[in-house]
């Protein structure tokens, strides 16, 4: 990957991070932690490594990789991205979580928002939807791939692991699935809420091929995609576990579970917005 | 009272494999999905004549949801088979959530529905599944009666465009709706013509009020009788038509009556033409194990019960 791409995408990762902050604060309601904590994740898929088509939304996707937002919650990320890279127009944010918007709490289809395909927020049910459109694919001889990503507190859902065995029994090898591993749920760290133990070795045993990465470092994020594309078509679904930190980019955000689901006040807004460059200009 | 000649005696059930077998030929965006009940649904042939357009998902219910939820990203139209507890109560969040809300265009189809499931028991006799379902938005709920209609409804709503429930049964039940009648999702059959009652019936009580209709003939009372298969569009113009002839109603179905068909009726009566209503329907009560008649009778769900029914509301004018 050339340096100058990966400026662009550093660039492009703190214009969301800010629109992310803004969002939140502007309605007092929404997850930032989740969402900052992702943003290199999301704006590799739609920026560098996915195929797709922003200017004409068609749900059936036909030709297309698409992406589902299982754990629905994070959408100020996906909404950003979305945006920034021309599904809907920018200026759209504004109007996140207010009455009679497009841009719902949760990312939903019932409101006609370009890019998203399904409704997600209640949690689990994402990588069965993913299955369900790899299939479709696979019917269709498509060589697009799914991507979908989970929280890691999310994959206590049952629904899950009922998905994880059917992907591998089942040899669904055009999805690339994804956990956002960074140890935190609503209530508090993972391990005292209910412990994943070894996840790798869990998904391991359930039939799918793993990789590891540091979520929050742009180069390891594309190389991962890029090595995972390669692993496709084998006959065996792929899982990223992908280390990340809560609130990444804000430092009052980082190491605490307690930005999951609080906006920033005025004066933290303030604050976060120091620490974001501001490169493509807010909405 | 009009004659309905029984044309022979099989399953809903049946209905529902016969028609899915033909739309495996018809259609080739139909795909199925069923987890581990493929005899008991009747898929086999659609599975044998589709092995590519079928997926065996096992025991595991929430996750067919889905799936069927995604396959309809690609222009699929996915049928799930399994029994109607496991198709409803026990993933209502994915339905509402991935199926519903999200408006893809899935077909829940659920067989062994009702107490006429039989030994069994309560644990498998969903009595809340049509309420359940006609709660949430988008979603269209079919209730047939015969192997004829289930067959035909399920061939019907491949052509719709939107989430559908379809519910039928288990039991050998007779076979009276000709082969040929239409079915035309939302719009009620208007079996006999009466004048001093109206009795609306969905499913397996359907042919119980029938027979009804013929006993209450004999002791001199007109019954209208009409088969409502969709209960949610509800048909309110025939019911509204029928009450305002005879002046009173009785609802009859193999579900509680929260809930339930009646529930519905009484909504449209209330709104429009407040008129006596009698429900035959279980009330508020879990099933139990034993032969469906046996069943039908003891939660007063048969051909007497109707009967009885009709005479009350008709005494409440």
């Amino acid at each position: 990957m050339h340096d100058t791409s990966l400026i662009e995408l550093s660039d492009f990762c703190s214009q969301v991070r800010r629109d992310i902050v803004r969002m939140v604060h502007a309605v007092a309601s929404g997850h930032p932690g989740g969402s900052l904590g992702c943003t290199e994740y999301i704006t590799a898929l739609y920026q560098s490594e996915m195929n797709h088509s922003a200017d004409k939304f068609d749900m059936d996707g036909k030709g297309e990789d698409l992406f589902f937002l299982s754990n629905g919650h994070i959408s100020p990320v996906l909404y950003s991205v979305l945006a920034r890279t021309g599904y809907f127009e920018v200026n759209e944010l504004n109007t996140f979580r207010k009455l009679n918007t497009r841009l719902q709490g949760h990312p939903t289809t019932h409101e006609g928002l370009p890019g998203v395909r399904v409704a997600s927020g209640s949690l689990g049910q994402g990588l069965s939807v993913g299955i369900g459109a790899a299939l479709a694919k696979k019917l269709n001889n498509d060589s697009g791939i799914i991507y979908t990503l989970h929280g890691d507190g999310e994959i206590q859902e049952g629904q899950i692991w009922e998905a994880a065995l059917y992907a591998a029994g089942n040899k669904v090898d055009n999805i690339i699935s994804c956990i956002d591993y960074n140890h935190k749920q609503i209530d508090g760290d993972i391990d005292d809420v209910l412990p994943l133990g070894d996840l790798k070795a869990k998904w391991e045993a359930f039939g799918w091929q793993v990789m590891e990465m540091d979520g929050n470092n742009m180069e390891q994020v594309i190389a991962t995609l890029r090595q995972a594309k390669a692993a496709t078509g084998k006959g065996v679904p792929i899982m990223l576990i992908m280390k990340t930190e809560m609130g990444k980019g804000v430092d009052f955000m980082m190491g605490t579970h307690k930005w999951h689901g609080s906006p920033p006040n005025d004066e933290q807004l303030k604050s976060a917005l120091s620490q974001l460059e501001e490169t493509l200009g807010d909405y | 009272m009009k004659e309905y000649p029984v044309l022979g005696n099989k399953d809903t059930r049946s209905g529902f494999g016969d028609g899915l077998t033909e739309l495996g030929k018809s259609n080739p965006k139909v795909v199925a999905l069923c987890a581990d009940l493929t005899g008991s649904l009747k898929m086999n042939q659609f599975e044998n004549d589709n092995p590519e357009r079928f997926f065996q998902v096992g025991i595991a219910e929430a996750n067919m949801i889905g799936i069927a939820a995604g396959l309809t990203i690609g222009g699929k139209i996915p049928f799930t088979g399994t029994f109607a507890n496991f198709s409803t109560s026990r993933v209502y969040d994915q339905i509402r959530q991935s199926v519903a809300y999200s408006n893809k265009n899935v077909k829940i189809c659920a067989s062994h529905a009702g107490l006429t499931l039989g030994e069994d028991g309560a644990t498998h006799q969903v009595l809340e599944d049509i309420g359940m379902m006609k709660m949430l938005p988008h979603m269209t709920v079919i209730n047939p009666c015969d192997y004829n209609q289930t067959k035909a409804a399920t061939i019907a709503i491949a052509d719709h465009v939107g989430p559908v429930y379809l519910r039928f049964g288990r039991p050998k039940m007779p076979i009276f709706i000709s082969e040929n009648t239409p079915f035309v999702i939302g719009k009620a059959l208007l079996l006999n013509e009466g004048t001093d009652v109206t009795i609306v019936a969905t499913g397996h009580l359907v042919w119980p009020a029938i027979e009804a209709g013929k006993a209450l003939a004999e002791k001199g009372i007109s019954a209208e009788i009409i088969n409502i298969h969709t209960i949610k569009p509800l048909d309110e113009e025939a019911i509204l038509k029928s009450v305002a002839k005879t002046g009173c109603i009785v609802s009859a179905e193999e579900h509680q009556i929260a809930g339930g068909l009646g529930e519905s009726i009484a909504q449209v009566l209330s709104r429009n033409n407040p008129l006596p209503q009698e429900f035959v329907a279980v009330n508020d009560s879990f099933g139990e194990s034993g032969s469906p008649a046996e069943l039908m009778e003891k939660y007063g769900l048969d051909t007497p019960n109707i009967i009885a029914a009709a005479e009350k509301v008709i005494t409440r004018k």
